[in-house]
């Protein structure tokens, strides 16, 4: 069987896994945002960043090879991954202590598991628009953090409810219908384009603040712990 | 005998919270009292800062004399520690900052639901608001963040511990909250 190292470990693989699969079929967490194992890579947040034969690489992209060595459990990238989670919290307004996702968010628990204790950068407090006009979603932007999970899970559902508009700091994010409001839309409470979202950008109506504090999903456990448990299952055939 | 620790205290755009957590630590007071003496806090009365060890500072900078105290802590504190969401990220205050200043004070003193002779307080004894609320970061170099909302009193005695003793505060796992 082919391999690869990581940290020092062995990693089978398959041809045509990424980096970032095979180590999660082996167990083994690299942190991520944008990626998700039911859909195509996106790239973006760049917190999966490893170095492969000294090189940084995103492992939601980069194909194994054999005798690969990649690192990805290091001072240095546990270092770059906090700056990356730094910008996207001060990039948005995320609020935890008033946020219905919070104990419940990747984002924060990402934080958590990356030590990160402040913000580090200027807040940019962007001025963005909540769309409160479906019925079963509400949309807070401010929120948003630009995965395109929902975006590739519409697409997926054949619906193309959102799409992300504008370059650099304009990027905002965009719905398809007649009047750009979500309430005008093709969306339902039930599409996966609805519930996929790692932060509080896309919540659900009339669920916030229904399972008690020491109870939601990151209180007691890793956002490494939750990835291994949850997200494994999801790889394709054979790679779990 | 070791020199006494002295210790400043304040709360800015804060709710007072932290500094309710921090008295969690009960019993626990009394054995700082053995080693610390508390120079500017609620906890005592004494209006101005002076030399001291380590500055916690709560809330976030929503006004003039917010930045007046909090460069005030900087200039006379050896380690500033910035405690709990407000101090970190503007927190609640700073949900204000999507707003306009003028219309805040318009809704709030002059067209909002409920007031009575409409006024927008202006008396030179109020300190001016400023644009937006910023985390303190943005106004002095911050050494120390203790996140939560509040931070626990566990968390608070665990950096307070390490930083009398000399040592470097460790916050990993479940004492990182930001709610």
């Amino acid at each position: 069987m082919t391999r690869f190292t990581l940290d020092g470990r062995e990693i089978p693989f398959r041809p045509g896994q990424t980096i970032i699969e095979a180590a999660l079929a082996a167990g083994i967490y690299i942190p991520h945002l944008c990626w998700h194992p039911r859909f195509p890579p996106h790239g973006s947040c760049k917190l999966c960043t490893v170095k492969v034969n000294g090189r940084l690489c995103s492992a939601c992209t980069f194909p194994t090879a054999e005798g690969q060595e990649v690192v990805s459990d290091s001072d240095e990238l546990r270092r770059l991954r906090r700056r990356l989670t730094q910008m996207l919290f001060v990039e948005g307004n995320h609020f935890c202590p008033s946020c219905e996702k919070s104990g419940q968010c990747e984002l924060q628990a990402l934080g958590y598991y990356l030590g990160m204790t402040d913000s580090h950068y200027p807040h940019f407090y962007p001025r963005r628009d909540i769309d409160a006009s479906h019925p079963e979603v509400l949309l807070d932007r401010d929120r948003c953090i630009f995965c395109e999970l929902c975006v590739r899970a519409s697409r997926a559902e054949g619906k193309n409810v959102f799409e992300l508009a504008g370059r650099g700091i304009h990027t905002r994010l965009v719905v398809d219908s007649p009047t750009g409001r979500l309430g005008d839309s093709a969306l339902e409470a039930g599409d996966l384009a609805a519930r996929i979202c790692p932060v509080g950008a896309i919540v659900l109506r009339d669920t916030a603040f229904r399972v008690p504090i020491g109870r939601r999903k990151y209180d007691r456990r890793t956002i490494a712990e939750v990835s291994i448990e949850e997200e494994r299952p999801l790889l394709g055939e054979g790679n779990g | 005998m070791k020199p006494r620790v002295r210790i400043a205290t304040t709360s800015l755009a804060g709710c007072f919270g932290c500094h309710m957590s921090f008295m969690d630590i009960d019993e626990r007071l009394l054995a700082l009292a053995e080693i610390a003496d508390f120079d500017r806090s609620p906890l005592g009365d004494v209006k101005r800062c002076e030399r001291c060890d380590i500055g916690i500072v709560e809330g976030g900078v929503c006004n003039a004399e917010n930045v007046e105290v909090l460069r005030e802590f900087r200039r006379h504190c050896k380690i500033l520690v910035a405690v709990g969401a407000c101090a970190i990220n503007g927190g609640i205050p700073a949900l204000r900052n999507r707003y306009d200043l003028g219309d805040c004070l318009e809704e709030a003193f002059l067209t909002g639901i409920g007031v009575t002779d409409p006024k927008i307080p202006g008396d030179p004894e109020l300190p001016l608001l400023l644009d937006k609320v910023h985390p303190i970061h943005e106004v002095v170099k911050v050494d120390y963040a203790i996140p939560g909302c509040p931070p626990s009193a566990d968390t608070l005695w665990t950096v307070l511990t390490a930083l009398i003793a000399g040592d470097e505060p460790q916050l990993s796992g479940e004492s990182i909250r930001y709610d």
